[in-house]
């Protein structure tokens, strides 16, 4: 099962590398990982998709609290959160299936942010079944190159972090 | 405010610290620091490899339960370190390691002497630094000595490049608590686990108390002791937890695990509790998860919840201080005896007692009770890694903590010697012995020239088979007798290096030579001496209970 983990580190020189090391060593994979400061700019919020039944889940969190630079783990896996991801598509468009493309793109609310002679480059930003689902539709036409943030995602509401 | 050197600072930081001694070897990135060392109150000692230096700090700091300190230049300095690094990391001992690194404008351009020993030790420390700015030493040193040394202890590295050594800043010493939000080890046991946990206690007709070394970093040997005669348990302990209940006191079963006694063995087996206290449930004590214990409700205490359930999952977990849950937990148990039980346990003891063939030969488990008996079950004891460590573990009995030295989780061969030296420096006054093979003394055996140099009266019994005794064990037992590259006999004259060194030595040939040969070493206080006992060369340990296997399987002989 994938578990979303939204992990609040300090914002500082190696941390990434402390994390990710973490995972390759304990023979975890890292599905995605999205890594920014917060409000706090001392602060930066990795949010991580990894698999895992629950006991890797809990066996995760905790060597992951060990690190001194991790200063709380959240799994968001069962909780209501808003979630997204970005991707950036490029697709191949000749001038004939042009109009079909868009049309795709504006039911899934992306945008057409770079058109070449031959190409379009689209923008979506959704769940992540969302812009998998627009991916499928487009691959007919020719996907040439696809590059995703990787899921990030906010608790609803007032409820603490 | 004044304005001093980075390495000034580190040094008056280390003092603050309460460091008297330091063990390094000194190269370009960390001159400055040598050069502040120079006439600095602290005593440096010159290690003849920076691997030794880091054993020396280990050793220190089990023998004494303050945190030891080494130093290594950058590049080939730092990365000597890595073995002692991660010694102390599998064996949660407190260390700060400091390392010179090249300036930090030649960082990452493949500078002279240059390593990435901050990536390089990541996955083996407790956590580590490196420092950028001079001005950050006070809190980085200070932070560094509090994380090696509370909660689950461990190693820390500091990472030291020159130019922040080199140059003048302004100086503001930090001291007092030390406050890092997203490290706080929890330190008291949650009240309704010790609850439930004082229920399984009251519940249960086979109870035994499995101690590791988290028992001896808590201090908690008293507590172990009071709550084992409180309810008529009996204690058996890791190899780690050697020492943490005392091995001659009637409740004691000694060792458990693959080399463990079989009556611990079978205690384990057959306990309907099994009372955790600082230990992790490592494949060497326990073969096979799946038939560990299989009778038993688990209560496992320890300081690093991630100990938790990573290998067995508790019935009832508690975090916390191992003396604090302890102290908690002896005020809820109501005293108790387990005649039957503890009946059943000496029945045990009497029908699969520790033993082995006297047959004339030299046999090195003889030795060991020989090195007991003439140190009066007192001496610290730093062993190295192999047979002779097994049967160290088994024959001398330990009745205080810190007493028995051993490289429990990652299996250094090399460490003895410098473990021992490291101790001696600790406890002056004790008599140190180092129970080493000829395998791993050949490892280090520079560092011979540390205890000469110093004058440390440690004693290093050699138990010479001319093996690699524990590889060829395991040949002969499950590779067919196949043994490949593990005969040695092509060594030094052991007692020739050990004049070589400006030691003494003598060589014991059979078994009536041994007590005049020990009683002998016991008057040498001068300096080191080495006695090269010539034990017979095939001997084997049992019991054995073959890797990841269960106690059905066990080897007697």
């Amino acid at each position: 099962m994938k578990h979303t983990l939204s992990v609040l580190v300090e914002n500082r020189f190696g941390v990434l590398a402390r994390v990710a090391g973490l995972f390759a060593r304990r023979g975890y994979n890292i599905e995605t990982l999205a890594v920014a400061p917060t409000e706090d700019a001392t602060i930066s919020r990795m949010t991580i998709v990894v698999a895992g039944d629950d006991a890797d889940l809990e066996q995760i969190t905790k060597q992951l609290n060990k690190l001194v630079d991790v200063i709380k783990i959240n799994d968001y896996t069962d909780v209501a959160v808003v979630e997204r991801e970005l991707a950036l598509i490029k697709i191949t468009a000749e001038p004939g299936v042009r109009g079909e493309i868009m049309q795709i793109a504006d039911v899934f609310r992306a945008s057409v942010v770079d058109v070449g002679e031959r190409s379009f480059v689209l923008e979506v930003t959704g769940k992540v079944d969302k812009i998998d689902a627009l991916t499928r539709l487009l691959e007919p036409y020719g996907i040439r190159e696809v590059v995703r943030t990787g899921k990030i995602v906010l608790t609803r509401g007032l409820q603490p972090a | 405010m004044s304005k001093m050197t980075g390495a000034q600072i580190l040094i008056d930081c280390l003092l603050r610290e309460g460091v008297e001694v330091v063990f390094g070897y000194p190269g370009g990135a960390v001159l400055p620091l040598y050069d502040a060392l120079y006439d600095a109150p602290v005593r440096h000692v010159l290690a003849r490899h920076e691997q030794g230096a880091a054993h020396m700090a280990d050793g220190y700091a089990r023998a004494t339960g303050k945190v030891g300190v080494c130093i290594g230049t950058s590049g080939p300095g730092a990365t000597n370190l890595v073995t002692g690094i991660a010694n102390a990391h599998m064996d949660s001992i407190p260390i700060v390691a400091l390392t010179g690194q090249v300036p930090t404008f030649g960082i990452g351009k493949d500078s002279f002497q240059e390593a990435d020993i901050f990536g390089i030790t990541l996955p083996i420390v407790k956590h580590n630094y490196l420092a950028k700015d001079g001005r950050d030493l006070p809190r980085v040193i200070h932070e560094a000595f509090h994380i090696a040394s509370t909660g689950r202890p461990g190693p820390v590295a500091v990472d030291l490049p020159r130019d922040v050594t080199a140059l003048p800043v302004e100086y503001e010493p930090v001291t007092g608590p030390v406050e890092i939000r997203s490290y706080r080890p929890t330190t008291q046991g949650h009240p309704l686990q010790i609850a439930r946990g004082a229920q399984l206690i009251a519940a249960s007709s086979r109870p035994i108390l499995y101690v590791g070394g988290g028992a001896i970093h808590a201090g908690c040997h008293q507590e172990v002791r009071q709550l084992a005669e409180k309810l008529g348990i009996p204690v058996t302990t890791t190899i780690m937890g050697k020492g943490a209940f005392p091995e001659t006191h009637p409740l004691s079963v000694g060792m458990l695990g693959m080399h463990g006694t079989a009556y611990a063995n079978h205690a384990v087996h057959h306990c309907d509790l099994l009372i955790a206290i600082g230990a992790r449930f490592d494949d060497r004590v326990t073969g096979k998860i799946e038939t560990f214990a299989p009778e038993a409700k688990i209560i496992h205490i320890d300081i690093d919840p991630a100990e938790i359930g990573k290998a067995k999952a508790p019935d009832v977990p508690i975090v916390g201080d191992a003396g604090n849950v302890l102290r908690a937990l002896l005020g809820r148990v109501e005293a108790k005896g387990h005649p039957e039980w503890l009946h059943q346990v000496r029945r045990w003891k009497e029908e699969f007692p520790l033993q082995y063939r006297e047959d004339g030969h030299l046999k090195p488990q003889y030795v060991i009770q020989q090195i007991r008996e003439v140190t009066g079950g007192r001496a610290v004891v730093a062993t190295d890694v192999g047979q002779h460590q097994m049967w160290a573990a088994q024959f001398y009995l330990c009745d205080r903590p810190r007493q028995f030295l051993t490289s429990g989780g990652l299996g250094t061969m090399g460490f003895g010697l410098p473990c021992a030296i490291g101790a001696q420096f600790g406890r002056p006054g004790e008599t140190v012995v180092a129970i080493v093979g000829d395998g791993g003394l050949q490892m280090t055996v520079q560092e011979l020239m540390v205890a000469v140099a110093h004058r440390l009266p440690v004693k290093i019994c050699l138990l010479n088979n001319a093996y690699l005794g524990m590889v060829r064990q395991w040949q002969q037992m499950f590779w067919d007798n196949r043994l490949s590259s593990v005969d040695m006999q092509a060594q030094p004259d052991f007692v020739k290096l050990a004049e070589a060194y400006g030691a003494v030595g003598r060589v014991v040939e059979g078994p009536r030579e041994v007590r005049p040969a020990l009683e002998w070493a016991m008057t040498i206080s001068d300096g080191p001496c080495l006695l090269d006992f010539r034990v017979a060369r095939e001997e084997n340990v049992f019991p054995m209970i073959p890797s990841m296997g269960s106690i059905d399987q066990m080897l007697v002989d």
